[in-house]
């Protein structure tokens, strides 16, 4: 049986997932989506993987989710806030095939006898973390940075303002 | 104690709160929503399978590097949506057709 600050870590992510869909201010949404990210990060924390929840909480809880709800306040207009119902076959539709892929992972789940297991056999360090990171998988982070500096030269490159002076 | 069933349960469920978001939601900034969530989903199961069944750092190290490709796609997806609502005035997927889509 899960322990009661496991039941109410999970209250919180998959409530704050459902309230981010589903908030009728979309504001609302974004603060709820931070808070489901925050979860998540403490579940990482029940799996003893520190490292991992403090990464989660400075880069989607400090940086992604601020970056949304700065960008969900720039462009957030009135009429969202009366959204129009999605028509109910399409609600349904959805519905119908978010529980068809739980099942489906339930029924690949029920074969299973390592799901049991309770003992947390990782043990490892920041510290080997560290060394995996920067020499088995140097390549890995320099692509990465890569990606990074190319998508963030993409994302300024987009939202360009293009001044009066510059056309001329 | 908590087992590993526990955390794929709530991976399941994110993931698929994540799929019911994609398919019924037609605002962009929803859709991003939906998206995140099912990036932590996996990235949950990933960090779970690998704490309660490999005694090594590549499980985490894995995620590490997902959760910063995460940030560079919401980054992007944020300046398409800011741009969108330049040219558009709502973010809508299904009235934004400039995108050939």
């Amino acid at each position: 049986m899960p322990d009661l600050v496991f039941i109410a870590i999970m209250v919180v992510t998959v409530g704050g997932a459902l309230v981010a869909l589903e908030a009728e201010e979309i504001v609302y949404g974004a603060i709820a989506l931070a808070g489901s990210l925050f979860g998540v990060a403490a579940l990482f924390f029940l799996l003893n993987a520190p490292y991992v929840a403090v990464f989660q909480i400075t880069v989607y809880v400090g940086a992604v989710a601020v970056l949304i709800i700065f960008t969900v306040m720039l462009v957030r207009q009135e009429k969202w806030a009366k959204e129009v119902p999605p028509q109910s076959v399409a609600r349904l539709a959805g519905i119908l095939t978010a529980v068809a892929i739980a099942v489906s992972f339930g029924f690949a789940a029920a074969g299973s006898t390592i799901l049991g297991t309770t003992t947390l056999i990782n043990s490892v360090s920041f510290l080997q973390i560290g060394e995996l990171i920067s020499r088995n998988f140097a390549p890995i982070l320099e692509t990465l940075a890569l990606v990074l500096a190319a998508s963030i030269i993409g994302a300024l490159t987009l939202s360009k303002v293009e001044r009066e002076e510059d056309k001329k | 104690m908590n087992s590993l069933a526990d955390f794929v349960v709530v991976s399941a469920i994110l993931f698929a709160i994540g799929i019911y978001g994609l398919i019924v939601k037609r605002n962009a900034l929803r859709m991003l929503f939906a998206v995140e969530i099912m990036i932590n989903a996996a990235n949950l199961n990933f960090v779970a399978f690998s704490q309660f069944l490999w005694n090594d750092a590549v499980g985490q190290t894995f995620v590490l590097f997902s959760i910063a490709l995460a940030a560079a796609e919401a980054a992007v997806i944020l300046a398409i949506v800011v741009v969108a609502y330049r040219l558009h005035q709502d973010v809508d997927v299904s009235e934004l057709k400039s995108m050939g889509g």
